[in-house]
């Protein structure tokens, strides 16, 4: 049940798949309309603009510019995905998400790429590590970071579907499916629980919830029962699980791609400890520091988002 | 230096661009062969920085607005004695200061960038303070020609006209190209020198693969007493290497060793015939 399945359609960018599944929205529905700012390229969505050149808008560089056009798109009933990386959107067009997208409920999907520290060697200015947390100050937002192709897949469609914003981040990175894939129980602010465990908790997100589950592997050889959550929706975010999995593990580890201010972490702990759930608790994510450089695997390294660092956390933890 | 030498300076630059970037296995390639004449005639000729002078308040200052042409940046200020040229052999690597963008980790460089349309503001922040203390430096930043669909660009063109910053030159890289292709067809912004006009600069094209042309055109600043100057550089982009020019893969393709080798040598041979 903790095996990593990756046979079908396992070891993909998150990226690639949501172009797919853009396309196939895109063949029945002459409705759905992609928007990018000289971001097509990265955000693969060469193919899905030769195919339907009348369902994708260029704006050029231009980031505000794309979130105010994909606003007013949506308002005349166009299912639109506001397509740019992450770093730049939720910067720089952050006001146009609050007030054209979110204030003004106009349910344009905006898409995050290359997201966290994807661009790694390209700097903080390509870095997105403020996102969650400057999106969940804002009302009417459901954010979104899928951990693999199966997420992927069913968080594009069920966003299309969505009456109302969404905000979602992939990343560049190939990912391999993390469990059978094949139920259908895929709902936004539902955490899915990747392996069961008693000792410790891994709350994770995103790309991060792949060295996650290959921590939680390594610590079973030494008998720590580790459960592994995917918890896919920041926000709203899944409360029950998170006081489910406190009430039951001795520990709990929070691992975002994010900085340590403001995202998953703070967003679980916050909640637990108004319920009065106290456990030790670590948040894994970029420390409040000039991040190191390097490529996202160095990065991630650099701060523990991997099996070792992952693992000496918990073990660490459950001593307290 | 002479403009013979400002030539060979230029190849120069061009071959050790695509040495680090062959290293790093990582770069803007195309961008920087475009306006790496621009940098060579700038702190080779027009600008008063150097190492020596690089902590004074009275130096010029350089901004590169498009942040991901640092290959070329890199070349020019190693070449200036800022940081040994070795350093650069760490390009992109762990824990490595010489980053894909510009940063203030390396000496010389002025301003973080990177994310597009944020030089031309702190560039008129930069112009302003040396009107407001009665200095006599002058500011230089260069704008790639995609960047501009940014609005804040167009919002500090009109706080530079607005202030009369005449300290204030505006160098435009007009490659033609960007990331998914002509710039005409994802976003046509002609007729630039128009636009700026009507904002209050005063505006000059140039070929800005021309060191000589450069040169004469950055002797003749301020264009106009009271406005900012916008230079309009004509540029090709992966100038210097037949295939990677007008071809907007080389925007960030990374040449592998063959094409290194085919590059070096058209460039080696171009250092013959100047
Ligand atoms: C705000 C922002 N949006 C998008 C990007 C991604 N990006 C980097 S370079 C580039 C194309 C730039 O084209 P141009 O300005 O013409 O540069 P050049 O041709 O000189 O390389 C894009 C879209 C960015 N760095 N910053
Ligand atoms: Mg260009």
């Amino acid at each position: 049940m903790a095996e990593i399945i990756t046979a079908n359609i396992g070891y993909k960018p998150n990226q690639d798949v949501f172009s797919e599944t853009m396309q196939r929205l895109a063949e029945n529905d002459k409705d759905i309309i992609a928007v990018t700012s000289d971001s097509r390229g990265s955000g693969k969505l060469v193919p899905f603009g030769k195919k339907f050149p009348k369902q994708i808008v260029e704006v050029g560089i231009a980031e505000q510019n794309l979130v105010g056009v994909a606003a007013g798109l949506a308002s005349c009933g166009k299912k639109v995905f506001a397509v740019s990386p992450a770093c730049f959107l939720t910067a720089r067009a952050l006001e146009q998400i609050k007030n054209d997208v979110a204030y003004s409920d106009n349910p344009v999907k905006v898409i995050g790429i290359s997201a966290g520290v994807s661009y790694g060697a390209l700097g903080s200015t390509h870095h997105s590590l403020h996102d969650f947390a400057v999106l969940r100050a804002i009302n009417n937002i459901i954010i979104v970071a899928p951990a693999d192709n199966y997420e992927t897949e069913k968080a594009v469609e069920l966003a299309s579907q969505t009456p109302h914003p969404v905000y979602m981040r992939f990343g560049k990175k190939p990912m391999p499916l993390l469990n059978e894939a094949n139920d259908d129980s895929f709902a936004f602010g539902k955490g899915r629980v990747i392996r069961e465990g008693d000792d410790v908790a891994i709350i994770a997100t995103g790309e991060t919830v792949y060295p996650a589950l290959l921590a939680a592997n390594k610590l079973s050889e030494q008998n720590i029962s580790t459960a592994v959550v995917s918890m896919h929706t920041i926000k709203p975010l899944d409360t029950a699980l998170v006081k489910k999995l406190a009430e039951k593990c001795r520990a709990v580890i929070t691992v975002e791609e994010h900085s340590v201010c403001g995202g998953l972490g703070e967003a679980c702990a916050s909640y637990l400890l108004q319920q009065g759930i106290m456990k030790p608790f670590a948040i894994i994510g970029i420390p409040d520091e000039y991040t190191v450089t390097g490529s996202q695997q160095d990065i991630f390294n650099h701060y523990d988002i991997s099996e070792k660092g992952i693992a000496a956390r918990a073990v660490s933890l459950l001593k307290k | 230096m002479t403009i013979k030498e400002l030539k060979q300076r230029s190849i120069q630059y061009r071959k050790n661009v695509l040495k680090y970037i062959l290293q790093a296995k990582a770069g803007h390639t195309g961008g920087s062969l475009s306006c790496v004449d621009i940098l060579n005639v700038l702190y080779n000729d027009t600008m008063n920085v150097s190492p020596q002078n690089f902590s004074s308040p009275d130096r010029d200052r350089y901004i590169q607005s498009k942040g991901h042409s640092v290959e070329a940046l890199y070349v020019v200020l190693a070449d200036k004695g800022f940081f040994p040229e070795k350093d650069l052999e760490t390009l992109c690597q762990y824990k490595s200061h010489y980053i894909g963008h510009p940063t203030r980790k390396v000496n010389g460089i002025e301003q973080n960038t990177g994310a597009l349309g944020h030089g031309l503001p702190i560039a008129a922040g930069t112009a302003l303070a040396a009107k407001l203390d009665g200095r006599a430096y002058r500011v230089f930043t260069l704008l790639g020609d995609g960047e501009l669909p940014e609005g804040s660009n167009w919002e500090a063109a009109l706080t530079a006209a607005h202030y009369q910053l005449d300290n204030l030159c505006a160098i435009i890289d007009k490659n033609t190209l960007q990331i998914t292709g002509a710039t005409a067809d994802v976003c046509n912004t002609d007729p630039l020198d128009k636009k700026f006009e009507s904002f209050g600069w005063a505006v000059k094209e140039v070929d800005g693969n021309d060191p000589g042309e450069l040169k004469k055109l950055f002797d003749s600043l301020p264009f106009e007493k009271g406005k900012p100057s916008l230079v309009i550089a004509h540029t090709v982009k992966g100038k210097g290497v037949s295939f990677m020019e007008n071809d907007v893969k080389w925007h960030h393709g990374v040449p592998g060793k063959e094409q290194y080798e085919k590059a070096i040598e058209e460039l080696d041979h171009a250092l013959t015939v100047i």
